[in-house]
Protein backbone atom coordinates (compact mmCIF):
# COMPACT_ATOMS: atom_id res chain seq x y z
CA UNK A 1 0.00 0.00 0.00
CA UNK A 2 1.24 3.36 -1.07
CA UNK A 3 1.74 6.05 1.52
CA UNK A 4 -0.93 8.36 0.34
CA UNK A 5 -3.47 5.63 0.12
CA UNK A 6 -3.08 4.95 3.80
CA UNK A 7 -3.03 8.74 4.86
CA UNK A 8 -6.22 8.90 3.60
CA UNK A 9 -7.73 6.16 4.94
CA UNK A 10 -6.37 6.92 8.47
CA UNK A 11 -9.98 7.90 10.18
CA UNK A 12 -11.19 4.42 9.42
CA UNK A 13 -8.40 2.66 9.98
CA UNK A 14 -6.77 4.13 13.58
CA UNK A 15 -10.44 5.22 14.98
CA UNK A 16 -13.00 2.93 12.94
CA UNK A 17 -14.77 6.26 11.91
CA UNK A 18 -18.09 5.81 10.15
CA UNK A 19 -20.56 7.11 8.74
CA UNK A 20 -23.72 7.45 9.90
CA UNK A 21 -26.91 8.44 7.23
CA UNK A 22 -29.05 11.49 8.62
CA UNK A 23 -32.12 10.58 6.68
CA UNK A 24 -32.41 6.65 7.56
CA UNK A 25 -29.80 6.28 10.07
CA UNK A 26 -27.61 3.61 8.17
CA UNK A 27 -24.46 2.79 9.66
CA UNK A 28 -21.29 2.91 6.81
CA UNK A 29 -18.48 1.69 7.17
CA UNK A 30 -15.85 2.73 5.36
CA UNK A 31 -17.95 5.98 5.31
CA UNK A 32 -19.73 6.17 2.04
CA UNK A 33 -20.25 9.44 -0.10
CA UNK A 34 -24.11 8.30 -0.96
CA UNK A 35 -26.18 5.95 1.77
CA UNK A 36 -26.86 2.52 -0.17
CA UNK A 37 -30.47 2.61 1.76
CA UNK A 38 -31.84 5.75 0.80
CA UNK A 39 -29.34 7.88 -1.39
CA UNK A 40 -29.10 10.38 1.16
CA UNK A 41 -25.79 12.88 0.57
CA UNK A 42 -25.42 14.04 4.40
CA UNK A 43 -23.61 11.84 7.47
CA UNK A 44 -22.81 12.06 10.39
CA UNK A 45 -19.10 10.88 11.90
CA UNK A 46 -19.22 8.29 14.35
CA UNK A 47 -16.39 5.82 15.99
CA UNK A 48 -17.63 2.49 15.63
CA UNK A 49 -17.35 0.82 19.26
CA UNK A 50 -14.99 -1.89 18.34
CA UNK A 51 -16.90 -4.08 20.23
CA UNK A 52 -18.89 -7.22 18.24
CA UNK A 53 -18.62 -10.72 17.58
CA UNK A 54 -16.95 -13.07 15.35
CA UNK A 55 -19.29 -14.43 12.29
CA UNK A 56 -16.49 -16.39 10.40
CA UNK A 57 -13.43 -16.43 9.99
CA UNK A 58 -9.86 -18.50 8.26
CA UNK A 59 -6.29 -19.27 9.25
CA UNK A 60 -4.13 -17.87 7.23
CA UNK A 61 -0.90 -20.90 6.77
CA UNK A 62 0.62 -19.19 3.71
CA UNK A 63 0.68 -15.19 3.79
CA UNK A 64 1.31 -12.98 1.43
CA UNK A 65 4.32 -10.80 1.26
CA UNK A 66 4.79 -8.85 4.57
CA UNK A 67 2.61 -11.27 6.71
CA UNK A 68 5.13 -14.39 6.48
CA UNK A 69 6.96 -13.57 9.73
CA UNK A 70 3.52 -13.49 11.88
CA UNK A 71 1.96 -16.86 10.07
CA UNK A 72 -0.37 -18.51 11.06
CA UNK A 73 -2.44 -15.67 11.88
CA UNK A 74 -6.56 -15.60 11.85
CA UNK A 75 -8.72 -13.18 9.41
CA UNK A 76 -12.18 -13.04 10.29
CA UNK A 77 -15.47 -10.77 9.60
CA UNK A 78 -16.60 -9.62 12.75
CA UNK A 79 -20.41 -7.97 13.05
CA UNK A 80 -19.98 -5.05 15.30
CA UNK A 81 -22.34 -3.64 17.97
CA UNK A 82 -23.47 -1.07 15.16
CA UNK A 83 -24.53 -3.76 13.00
CA UNK A 84 -21.85 -3.23 10.32
CA UNK A 85 -19.79 -6.19 9.41
CA UNK A 86 -15.78 -5.37 9.24
CA UNK A 87 -12.88 -7.92 8.14
CA UNK A 88 -10.04 -7.87 10.15
CA UNK A 89 -7.09 -10.03 11.71
CA UNK A 90 -7.63 -11.73 14.84
CA UNK A 91 -4.32 -11.43 17.15
CA UNK A 92 -3.30 -12.26 20.84
CA UNK A 93 -5.35 -15.24 20.37
CA UNK A 94 -5.10 -19.24 20.53
CA UNK A 95 -6.21 -19.71 17.07
CA UNK A 96 -7.22 -23.88 18.52
CA UNK A 97 -9.67 -22.28 20.58
CA UNK A 98 -11.15 -19.36 18.53
CA UNK A 99 -14.90 -20.00 17.03
CA UNK A 100 -17.61 -18.32 15.55
CA UNK A 101 -19.58 -16.10 18.36
CA UNK A 102 -16.44 -15.48 20.33
CA UNK A 103 -16.56 -11.89 21.87
CA UNK A 104 -14.02 -9.62 20.33
CA UNK A 105 -13.05 -6.17 21.10
CA UNK A 106 -10.82 -4.06 18.36
CA UNK A 107 -7.26 -2.65 19.11
CA UNK A 108 -5.17 -0.51 17.70
CA UNK A 109 -2.02 -2.31 16.25
CA UNK A 110 0.99 -2.55 13.43
CA UNK A 111 -0.63 -4.02 10.31
CA UNK A 112 2.72 -4.14 7.99
CA UNK A 113 5.56 -1.87 6.99
CA UNK A 114 7.17 -0.85 4.10
CA UNK A 115 10.42 -2.34 4.55
CA UNK A 116 13.07 -1.38 7.94
CA UNK A 117 12.90 2.18 6.72
CA UNK A 118 9.68 2.91 5.58
CA UNK A 119 6.33 3.55 6.85
CA UNK A 120 4.86 1.78 9.93
CA UNK A 121 1.13 0.95 8.95
CA UNK A 122 -1.36 1.10 11.71
CA UNK A 123 -4.67 -0.17 11.81
CA UNK A 124 -7.34 -2.07 13.75
CA UNK A 125 -7.44 -5.81 14.72
CA UNK A 126 -9.46 -7.65 17.19
CA UNK A 127 -8.75 -9.79 20.11
CA UNK A 128 -10.50 -11.84 22.50
CA UNK A 129 -12.64 -9.29 24.73
CA UNK A 130 -11.30 -10.99 27.96
CA UNK A 131 -12.00 -7.24 30.02
CA UNK A 132 -8.24 -6.56 29.77
CA UNK B 1 -7.00 22.53 41.94
CA UNK B 2 -5.73 20.54 39.27
CA UNK B 3 -4.59 16.99 39.15
CA UNK B 4 -5.34 13.16 37.23
CA UNK B 5 -8.77 13.44 36.07
CA UNK B 6 -8.32 9.82 34.33
CA UNK B 7 -6.00 7.12 34.17
CA UNK B 8 -5.17 3.73 32.36
CA UNK B 9 -2.80 1.20 31.53
CA UNK B 10 -2.21 -1.35 28.64
CA UNK B 11 0.18 -4.30 29.43
CA UNK B 12 1.06 -6.86 26.45
CA UNK B 13 -0.01 -10.67 27.04
CA UNK B 14 3.05 -12.08 26.43
CA UNK B 15 5.89 -12.87 29.30
CA UNK B 16 8.70 -14.89 30.01
CA UNK B 17 10.63 -15.87 32.28
CA UNK B 18 13.82 -15.26 33.92
CA UNK B 19 14.79 -18.61 34.17
CA UNK B 20 14.00 -19.31 30.51
CA UNK B 21 16.25 -16.30 29.56
CA UNK B 22 18.99 -17.66 32.16
CA UNK B 23 18.92 -21.00 30.39
CA UNK B 24 20.22 -20.25 26.72
CA UNK B 25 23.34 -18.01 28.24
CA UNK B 26 24.07 -20.40 31.40
CA UNK B 27 23.22 -17.95 34.06
CA UNK B 28 21.82 -18.83 37.93
CA UNK B 29 18.11 -18.54 37.29
CA UNK B 30 17.41 -18.45 41.12
CA UNK B 31 20.23 -16.11 41.88
CA UNK B 32 19.32 -13.59 39.51
CA UNK B 33 15.78 -13.59 40.44
CA UNK B 34 16.37 -13.40 44.25
CA UNK B 35 19.33 -10.87 44.04
CA UNK B 36 17.06 -8.56 41.72
CA UNK B 37 13.82 -9.58 42.78
CA UNK B 38 12.71 -10.13 39.02
CA UNK B 39 10.79 -13.59 38.18
CA UNK B 40 8.95 -12.81 34.78
CA UNK B 41 8.22 -9.96 32.08
CA UNK B 42 6.45 -9.20 29.54
CA UNK B 43 7.09 -9.13 26.10
CA UNK B 44 5.24 -6.89 23.29
CA UNK B 45 3.59 -9.07 20.06
CA UNK B 46 5.60 -8.46 16.74
CA UNK B 47 2.43 -5.79 16.18
CA UNK B 48 3.05 -3.86 18.97
CA UNK B 49 5.22 -1.18 20.00
CA UNK B 50 5.16 2.53 21.97
CA UNK B 51 2.48 3.63 19.22
CA UNK B 52 -0.13 1.08 19.85
CA UNK B 53 0.82 0.74 23.80
CA UNK B 54 0.35 4.16 23.92
CA UNK B 55 -3.46 4.60 22.31
CA UNK B 56 -4.28 1.95 24.52
CA UNK B 57 -3.47 3.40 27.86
CA UNK B 58 -5.20 5.79 26.78
CA UNK B 59 -8.15 4.30 25.90
CA UNK B 60 -8.64 3.26 29.30
CA UNK B 61 -7.47 6.90 30.28
CA UNK B 62 -10.55 8.43 28.40
CA UNK B 63 -13.28 5.71 29.72
CA UNK B 64 -12.29 6.76 32.99
CA UNK B 65 -12.63 10.13 32.57
CA UNK B 66 -15.29 10.60 30.38
CA UNK B 67 -14.50 13.64 28.45
CA UNK B 68 -14.32 14.58 25.04
CA UNK B 69 -10.82 13.88 23.21
CA UNK B 70 -11.29 17.34 21.45
CA UNK B 71 -10.84 18.98 25.27
CA UNK B 72 -7.02 17.71 25.65
CA UNK B 73 -4.92 20.45 24.15
CA UNK B 74 -1.83 18.92 24.56
CA UNK B 75 -0.39 14.95 24.16
CA UNK B 76 3.22 14.08 25.68
CA UNK B 77 4.65 10.70 24.85
CA UNK B 78 7.69 9.51 27.00
CA UNK B 79 9.40 6.50 25.17
CA UNK B 80 12.95 5.63 24.55
CA UNK B 81 11.51 3.41 22.11
CA UNK B 82 9.68 5.25 19.99
CA UNK B 83 8.90 3.47 16.31
CA UNK B 84 10.82 6.49 14.51
CA UNK B 85 13.76 8.15 14.67
CA UNK B 86 12.27 11.27 13.08
CA UNK B 87 8.33 11.09 13.29
CA UNK B 88 6.38 11.60 16.22
CA UNK B 89 4.83 9.37 17.97
CA UNK B 90 2.21 11.77 19.28
CA UNK B 91 0.49 12.58 16.40
CA UNK B 92 -0.10 8.83 15.66
CA UNK B 93 -1.69 8.16 18.67
CA UNK B 94 -3.86 11.99 18.75
CA UNK B 95 -5.01 10.26 15.41
CA UNK B 96 -5.92 7.32 17.03
CA UNK B 97 -7.40 8.54 19.55
CA UNK B 98 -9.47 11.67 17.74
CA UNK B 99 -7.69 14.29 19.24
CA UNK B 100 -6.24 16.26 16.04
CA UNK B 101 -5.55 19.06 15.17
CA UNK B 102 -6.22 21.29 17.74
CA UNK B 103 -3.47 19.90 20.16
CA UNK B 104 0.04 20.65 20.92
CA UNK B 105 2.27 17.01 21.01
CA UNK B 106 5.65 16.39 21.85
CA UNK B 107 7.89 13.17 22.26
CA UNK B 108 9.92 12.83 25.02
CA UNK B 109 13.01 11.18 25.95
CA UNK B 110 14.75 10.49 29.56
CA UNK B 111 15.47 7.17 29.53
CA UNK B 112 13.29 5.88 32.04
CA UNK B 113 11.87 9.39 33.35
CA UNK B 114 10.16 10.37 29.96
CA UNK B 115 7.12 9.21 30.91
CA UNK B 116 6.93 11.50 34.07
CA UNK B 117 8.34 14.16 32.33
CA UNK B 118 5.10 14.26 30.03
CA UNK B 119 3.32 14.32 33.14
CA UNK B 120 5.12 17.04 35.39
CA UNK B 121 4.72 19.54 31.46
CA UNK B 122 0.66 18.53 31.15
CA UNK B 123 0.01 18.98 35.12
CA UNK B 124 1.59 22.50 35.13
CA UNK B 125 0.14 23.48 31.75
CA UNK B 126 -3.19 22.80 32.94
CA UNK B 127 -2.45 24.40 36.58
CA UNK B 128 -1.20 28.01 35.09
CA UNK B 129 -4.36 27.63 32.56
CA UNK B 130 -2.99 27.29 29.35
CA UNK B 131 -5.22 24.81 28.56
CA UNK B 132 -8.06 22.96 30.20
CA UNK B 133 -6.84 18.49 29.92
CA UNK B 134 -3.63 17.46 28.90
CA UNK B 135 -2.56 14.08 28.03
CA UNK B 136 0.68 12.42 29.30
CA UNK B 137 2.15 9.22 28.51
CA UNK B 138 5.27 7.05 29.64
CA UNK B 139 5.78 3.95 27.33
CA UNK B 140 8.42 1.53 26.14
CA UNK B 141 9.21 -1.55 24.77
CA UNK B 142 12.75 -1.85 25.63
CA UNK B 143 15.63 -4.03 24.64
CA UNK B 144 18.53 -5.32 26.19
CA UNK B 145 21.36 -6.84 24.58
CA UNK B 146 21.14 -10.59 24.44
CA UNK B 147 22.89 -11.94 27.31
CA UNK B 148 22.93 -8.62 28.76
CA UNK B 149 21.50 -8.12 32.65
CA UNK B 150 18.94 -6.15 30.95
CA UNK B 151 17.78 -8.57 28.71
CA UNK B 152 15.95 -10.17 32.16
CA UNK B 153 14.18 -6.69 32.71
CA UNK B 154 13.65 -4.74 29.96
CA UNK B 155 9.78 -5.10 29.40
CA UNK B 156 6.75 -3.44 27.60
CA UNK B 157 3.79 -1.46 29.43
CA UNK B 158 2.37 1.91 28.91
CA UNK B 159 0.45 4.24 31.34
CA UNK B 160 -1.51 7.47 29.93
CA UNK B 161 -2.82 9.73 32.66
CA UNK B 162 -4.61 12.75 31.98
CA UNK B 163 -4.81 15.90 33.33
CA UNK B 164 -7.21 18.59 34.47
CA UNK B 165 -9.01 20.72 36.97
CA UNK B 166 -12.55 18.94 36.80
CA UNK B 167 -13.59 15.78 38.88
CA UNK B 168 -10.28 15.00 39.79
CA UNK B 169 -9.20 11.62 41.60
CA UNK B 170 -5.79 12.66 42.53
CA UNK B 171 -5.01 16.57 43.42
CA UNK B 172 -1.38 17.51 42.55
CA UNK B 173 0.22 18.98 46.00
CA UNK B 174 3.86 19.62 45.18
CA UNK B 175 5.91 18.53 42.35
CA UNK B 176 9.97 18.66 42.74
CA UNK B 177 13.25 17.83 39.91
CA UNK B 178 16.52 16.24 40.74
CA UNK B 179 18.79 16.52 38.04
CA UNK B 180 22.95 15.76 37.30
CA UNK B 181 24.77 14.89 34.46
CA UNK B 182 25.28 11.39 34.99
CA UNK B 183 26.82 8.97 32.36
CA UNK B 184 25.28 5.95 33.64
CA UNK B 185 23.70 4.19 30.62
CA UNK B 186 22.73 5.53 27.22
CA UNK B 187 22.20 4.39 23.49
CA UNK B 188 23.87 6.07 20.99
CA UNK B 189 22.57 7.08 17.74
CA UNK B 190 21.34 4.03 15.22
CA UNK B 191 22.76 1.59 18.38
CA UNK B 192 19.87 -1.37 18.50
CA UNK B 193 20.96 -1.76 22.66
CA UNK B 194 21.81 0.43 25.37
CA UNK B 195 24.83 0.21 26.96
CA UNK B 196 25.00 0.92 31.11
CA UNK B 197 27.77 1.39 34.01
CA UNK B 198 26.64 -1.73 35.33
CA UNK B 199 26.99 -1.00 39.07
CA UNK B 200 27.84 2.41 38.62
CA UNK B 201 23.99 2.84 37.56
CA UNK B 202 23.39 2.15 41.44
CA UNK B 203 24.64 4.53 44.12
CA UNK B 204 25.81 7.69 41.83
CA UNK B 205 22.94 6.87 39.48
CA UNK B 206 19.85 5.46 40.89
CA UNK B 207 20.09 6.32 44.63
CA UNK B 208 21.83 9.55 44.47
CA UNK B 209 19.26 11.15 41.93
CA UNK B 210 16.00 8.96 44.05
CA UNK B 211 17.12 10.13 47.99
CA UNK B 212 18.13 14.11 46.15
CA UNK B 213 13.90 14.08 44.96
CA UNK B 214 12.54 12.57 47.88
CA UNK B 215 14.65 14.98 50.47
CA UNK B 216 14.20 18.12 48.05
CA UNK B 217 10.37 17.41 47.98
CA UNK B 218 9.99 16.57 52.01
CA UNK B 219 11.55 19.51 53.11
CA UNK B 220 9.55 21.74 50.22
CA UNK B 221 6.18 20.26 51.44
CA UNK B 222 7.25 19.95 54.88
CA UNK B 223 6.22 16.15 55.60
CA UNK B 224 7.70 12.98 56.59
CA UNK B 225 7.70 9.40 55.03
CA UNK B 226 5.11 8.43 57.56
CA UNK B 227 2.63 10.78 56.33
CA UNK B 228 2.22 9.27 52.92
CA UNK B 229 -0.27 6.47 52.47
CA UNK B 230 1.48 5.04 49.26
CA UNK B 231 4.90 5.33 47.55
CA UNK B 232 6.16 4.67 44.13
CA UNK B 233 9.62 4.49 43.22
CA UNK B 234 10.51 3.51 39.82
CA UNK B 235 11.47 0.03 39.51
CA UNK B 236 14.00 -0.89 37.38
CA UNK B 237 14.52 -4.26 39.18
CA UNK B 238 12.75 -5.39 42.70
CA UNK B 239 15.54 -4.68 44.40
CA UNK B 240 16.37 -0.91 44.20
CA UNK B 241 13.02 0.84 44.75
CA UNK B 242 12.75 -1.34 47.79
CA UNK B 243 16.07 -0.96 49.13
CA UNK B 244 15.67 3.10 48.44
CA UNK B 245 12.60 2.51 49.78
CA UNK B 246 13.76 0.83 53.33
CA UNK B 247 16.78 3.35 53.70
CA UNK B 248 14.60 6.43 53.79
CA UNK B 249 12.22 5.47 56.50
CA UNK B 250 9.40 4.05 54.08
CA UNK B 251 7.83 0.83 54.80
CA UNK B 252 6.51 -2.50 52.85
CA UNK B 253 2.42 -0.83 53.21
CA UNK B 254 3.82 2.19 51.49
CA UNK B 255 5.38 0.68 48.29
CA UNK B 256 3.32 -2.50 48.10
CA UNK B 257 1.01 -1.93 45.39
CA UNK B 258 2.92 0.35 43.59
CA UNK B 259 5.67 -2.36 43.08
CA UNK B 260 5.16 -4.01 39.61
CA UNK B 261 8.71 -5.39 38.25
CA UNK B 262 9.15 -9.06 39.66
CA UNK B 263 6.22 -10.19 37.29
CA UNK B 264 6.08 -7.44 34.76
CA UNK B 265 9.96 -6.12 34.62
CA UNK B 266 11.06 -3.05 33.66
CA UNK B 267 8.69 -0.88 31.43
CA UNK B 268 11.19 2.36 31.40
CA UNK B 269 9.62 5.26 30.84
CA UNK B 270 6.01 3.00 31.73
CA UNK B 271 7.85 1.99 35.00
CA UNK B 272 6.58 4.32 38.16
CA UNK B 273 3.46 5.61 35.87
CA UNK B 274 2.23 1.74 36.08
CA UNK B 275 2.71 1.89 39.96
CA UNK B 276 1.01 4.93 40.04
CA UNK B 277 -1.79 3.40 38.09
CA UNK B 278 -1.73 0.29 40.33
CA UNK B 279 -1.54 2.32 43.42
CA UNK B 280 -4.63 4.24 42.21
CA UNK B 281 -6.65 0.96 41.89
CA UNK B 282 -6.45 -0.02 45.26
CA UNK B 283 -5.94 3.47 47.45
CA UNK B 284 -9.32 5.14 49.19
CA UNK B 285 -10.31 8.65 49.04
CA UNK B 286 -8.11 11.75 50.93
CA UNK B 287 -5.00 9.58 50.77
CA UNK B 288 -1.14 11.12 50.22
CA UNK B 289 0.86 9.18 47.02
CA UNK B 290 4.28 10.42 46.84
CA UNK B 291 5.70 9.08 43.26
CA UNK B 292 9.32 9.13 42.34
CA UNK B 293 10.44 8.73 38.61
CA UNK B 294 14.21 7.65 37.48
CA UNK B 295 15.82 8.72 34.16
CA UNK B 296 19.27 7.50 33.27
CA UNK B 297 21.54 10.52 32.08
CA UNK B 298 20.32 11.19 35.11
CA UNK B 299 17.26 12.97 37.23
CA UNK B 300 14.17 12.26 39.27
CA UNK B 301 10.73 13.88 39.30
CA UNK B 302 9.11 14.16 42.36
CA UNK B 303 5.30 14.55 42.94
CA UNK B 304 2.69 14.58 45.51
CA UNK B 305 -0.44 13.34 44.51
CA UNK B 306 -3.71 13.17 47.10
CA UNK B 307 -6.42 11.27 46.41
CA UNK B 308 -10.04 12.44 46.16
CA UNK B 309 -13.94 10.55 46.65
CA UNK B 310 -14.06 10.65 42.84
CA UNK B 311 -11.37 8.00 42.47
CA UNK B 312 -13.96 5.32 43.81
CA UNK B 313 -16.17 5.73 41.08
CA UNK B 314 -13.70 6.39 38.13
CA UNK B 315 -10.98 3.77 38.92
CA UNK B 316 -13.90 0.85 37.68
CA UNK B 317 -14.63 2.58 34.17
CA UNK B 318 -11.88 0.56 32.57
CA UNK B 319 -9.10 -2.26 33.47
CA UNK B 320 -7.35 -2.22 36.51
CA UNK B 321 -2.91 -2.58 36.31
CA UNK B 322 -3.19 -6.42 38.39
CA UNK B 323 -5.72 -7.79 36.12
CA UNK B 324 -3.95 -6.82 32.84
CA UNK B 325 -0.97 -8.12 34.87
CA UNK B 326 -2.17 -11.17 36.02
CA UNK B 327 -4.84 -12.39 33.20
CA UNK B 328 -4.96 -14.33 30.01
CA UNK B 329 -1.13 -14.98 29.61
CA UNK B 330 0.74 -16.19 27.28
CA UNK B 331 4.43 -17.86 28.04
CA UNK B 332 7.04 -17.76 25.73
CA UNK B 333 9.94 -20.03 25.04
CA UNK B 334 12.98 -18.29 24.24
CA UNK B 335 13.36 -18.73 21.32
CA UNK B 336 9.60 -17.39 20.09
CA UNK B 337 10.02 -14.31 22.25
CA UNK B 338 13.29 -13.32 20.07
CA UNK B 339 11.41 -13.81 17.02
CA UNK B 340 9.06 -10.92 18.72
CA UNK B 341 11.86 -9.01 19.48
CA UNK B 342 13.45 -9.34 16.20
CA UNK B 343 16.55 -10.46 17.45
CA UNK B 344 17.01 -13.28 14.54
CA UNK B 345 19.00 -11.96 11.90
CA UNK B 346 17.15 -12.89 8.56
CA UNK B 347 18.44 -12.42 4.84
CA UNK B 348 17.01 -9.29 3.26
Amino acid sequence: MNVPRHWRETPERYRMEAAKCRKCGKISFPARLICPECKNKVFDKINLSGKGKLLTYTIIRTAPEGFVDIAPYAVGIVEMKEGVRVMGQITDCDLLSLKTGDKLISRFRRINEEGKTGLIMYAYKFVPDVGI
Amino acid sequence: MVGIIGYGTQIPRYRIKVKEIAKVWGADAEALSKGLNLYEKSVPAPDEDTATLSVGAAKNALARSGIDPKLIGAVYVGSESHPYAVKPTGTIVSEALGICPHVHTADLEFACKAGTEGMFIALHLVKTGVMECALAIGADTSQGAPGDALEYSASAGAAAFLMGTKNIVAELVDTQCYMTDTPDFWRRENAHYPEHGGRFTGKPAYQKHVFGAVEAILEKTGMKPKDFDYLIFHQPNGKFPVQAAKQLGFTEAQYRYGLLTPTLGNTYSGSSPMGLAATLDEAGPDQLILLVSYGSGAGSDAFVFRTTKHLLTNRDLAPRVRKQLNEHLQYLEYGEYAKFRGKILKPE
